[in-house]
């Protein structure tokens, strides 16, 4: 068998493996519904973090505005489902939500993205708080209020699928030829435009790709919450995925899972602790900004070719 | 024929003009000095021929297709896509990435199977990245590079970086290579060494090369035809042995006599 029948056939087992837990857990009452709350919530900021980390980690582009396209898809989604509570208004309400942040996205991204570091940042801190903006001050969107009486048509499975779906789509990317010259552009972006590559493009495709993950974790989070509003997309939301990014380590998309799942237990496990809660998260962070500046994984993935060199050799090189 | 025609070219920074005025003419698979002493505007000259200074006034025309093709208002990316490949002064490699990934991604704009069937792995893909790898491999076998691939950039020697820097400017495909002193901080013998390697890979890729150096055994050696700034101002052209003798260039680089 060749190796890249045994990767895929490896990422495929583990994928599995991961769902059968899960359902293992949820069968055996391991996990409660309390419980499939917080699985949900992972799953979802999963699928944001590994989106922003496309933007950020890997084209190197500051992205402060993510919250502000998630809200696109939830409030798609959201508008959408309510017409249809079936699961073909779902699935629509997802395609309509990818495709209304891409636009904006784009239109957004052309006079953005020529924009470097600090001013990038503020430029798409301002994008998300337009968006949001927008939504509490249109009739559709239901201003303040919000939408309630959204149909609950996300399940964990769906998230989980859709979550496998993500990070194929952003593993694929990073490890091709495009993924290569995006990640030459956070390198050196004069020595990548030296070798022809057209650097608003990529930063573009990265962008593109990013949102549009942000907005089917939105699909996600109208039709598993069932309430949104437009608080629940602010600023602070966008910084609470680019914490995910930072802190499993900016470039590295096994890092991001890890942070996700890692960020939702403790958010979980400390519930318990009232307000000491923010408190013990913001050590844990500091801490690990402390004694992994480039966060837990830095630029470092778990490939499925490197646990059959790890088997021969007995070390993995980084 | 001329493959690269430059009239009139200037650019001024603010009240510093810091080419002024540049006409030459580099012919097919010529090999061009481009010397002058610190500050004449070498450097500001090759990042005007390859669009990462806009031009004050002047024309650039590059003639490798057809008909000869104005670089003005063309961006860095697609005056490197017309087949201009250059190094940098200060190395410029991507430090955080592997050897073979320099190269892949010089070569990526030439062999781009394009971003969603690379997403969806069709089989047109798996091809082009098997190719790549290989002729990557071919190319760093050249420059005795092919055992370092995996390893990442930052860690090679400074010879051997300024080696993948060359590697992964001709890893694009260009028909014209622009050297920014490539000798820099190498010993004699590694001089001796670029030079011969310089030739080769001019003959080996059917290159023109126009190469800036402040080693003069190298640009003397390897140099067909040489051009001197200074002050921004073409000062002599000609040959190695006309340069060396051309009483300008002695007072530029030595001084006057009192």
């Amino acid at each position: 068998m060749s190796k890249r029948m045994k990767s895929i056939l490896v990422w495929v087992v583990i994928a599995l493996i991961g769902f059968a837990i899960i359902q293992v857990a949820i069968l055996t009452g391991w996990i409660t519904r309390y419980y499939e709350m917080t699985l949900m919530l992972i799953l979802i900021n999963i699928m944001l973090a590994v989106g922003l980390n496309l933007i950020v980690g890997i084209s190197g582009q500051l992205s402060l505005g993510h919250a502000g396209f998630m809200a696109l898809g939830a409030y798609t989604t959201g508008i959408i489902t309510r017409m249809m509570p079936n699961l073909g208004g779902f699935a629509l309400g997802i395609l309509g939500g990818v495709f209304l942040s891409g636009i904006v996205a784009y239109v957004v991204g052309i006079p953005t993205l020529r924009l470097k570091g600090d001013y990038l940042a503020i430029a798409t801190l301002g994008v998300g708080e337009i968006i949001r903006i927008a939504i509490l001050n249109l009739d559709i969107t239901n201003g303040a209020r919000g939408l309630s009486g959204i149909p609950k048509l996300a399940t964990w499975y769906y998230a989980y699928i859709v979550v496998v779906l993500i990070i194929l789509v952003a593993a694929n990317y990073v490890n091709s030829s495009p993924g290569r010259a995006t990640i030459s552009i956070r390198e050196d972006e004069i020595a990548a435009e030296s070798l022809g590559i057209n650097i608003q493009k990529y930063k573009m495709i990265a962008f593109l790709i990013g949102t549009m993950t942000a907005s089917v974790a939105g699909s996600f989070h109208a039709t598993y919450y069932q309430l949104i509003v437009p608080s629940q997309f602010d600023f602070v939301r966008s910084i609470d995925i680019l914490i995910m990014v930072v802190l499993g380590g900016m470039g590295s998309l096994t890092g991001s899972i890890f942070a996700a799942v890692f960020l939702g237990l403790l958010n979980h496990f400390l519930a318990d602790y009232g307000s000491l809660r923010v408190i013990l998260y913001a050590i844990a962070l500091i801490l690990v900004m402390l004694f992994k500046p480039s966060g837990l994984f830095g630029r470092r993935e778990i490939k499925a070719s490197k646990l059959f060199n790890w088997k021969k050799k007995g070390v993995s090189q980084s | 024929m001329s493959i690269l025609s430059v009239e009139k070219l200037t650019k001024q920074f603010g009240g510093l003009t810091a080419v002024s005025d540049i006409n030459l003419s580099i012919q097919k698979n010529e090999l061009v000095g481009l010397i002058g002493p610190n500050g004449a505007g070498k450097t500001t000259f090759f990042n005007l021929l390859t669009g990462v200074y806009k031009p004050t006034k002047g024309k650039i025309s590059l003639n490798v297709g057809k008909e000869p093709i104005s670089l003005i208002d063309k961006r860095t990316d697609q005056i490197a896509s017309l087949g201009i490949a250059r190094t940098f002064q200060n190395i410029r490699l991507f430090k955080q990435l592997t050897v073979m990934d320099n190269v892949l991604i010089g070569m990526h704009q030439k062999n781009n199977v394009g971003t969603i069937r690379s997403i969806l792995r069709v089989p047109s893909f798996f091809k082009m990245e098997d190719k790549l790898k290989k002729e990557a491999l071919e190319l760093l076998a050249i420059f005795n590079l092919e055992d370092s691939a995996d390893v990442l950039a930052e860690n090679l020697s400074y010879g051997q970086q300024r080696r993948l820097e060359i590697v992964r400017a001709l890893a694009t495909e260009p028909s014209l290579l622009f050297l920014d002193e490539p000798a820099a901080g190498m010993n004699p013998q590694e001089s001796v060494e670029l030079t011969k390697l310089i030739r080769k890979i001019q003959q080996e890729f059917d290159l023109t090369v126009i190469l800036i150096e402040h080693d003069m055994s190298v640009v003397m050696n390897v140099c067909e035809r040489i051009y001197v700034l200074e002050y921004g101002r073409l000062l002599a052209e000609g040959t190695p042995e006309a340069i060396r003798s051309n009483p300008d260039v002695l007072r530029a680089y030595l001084g006057e006599e009192e």
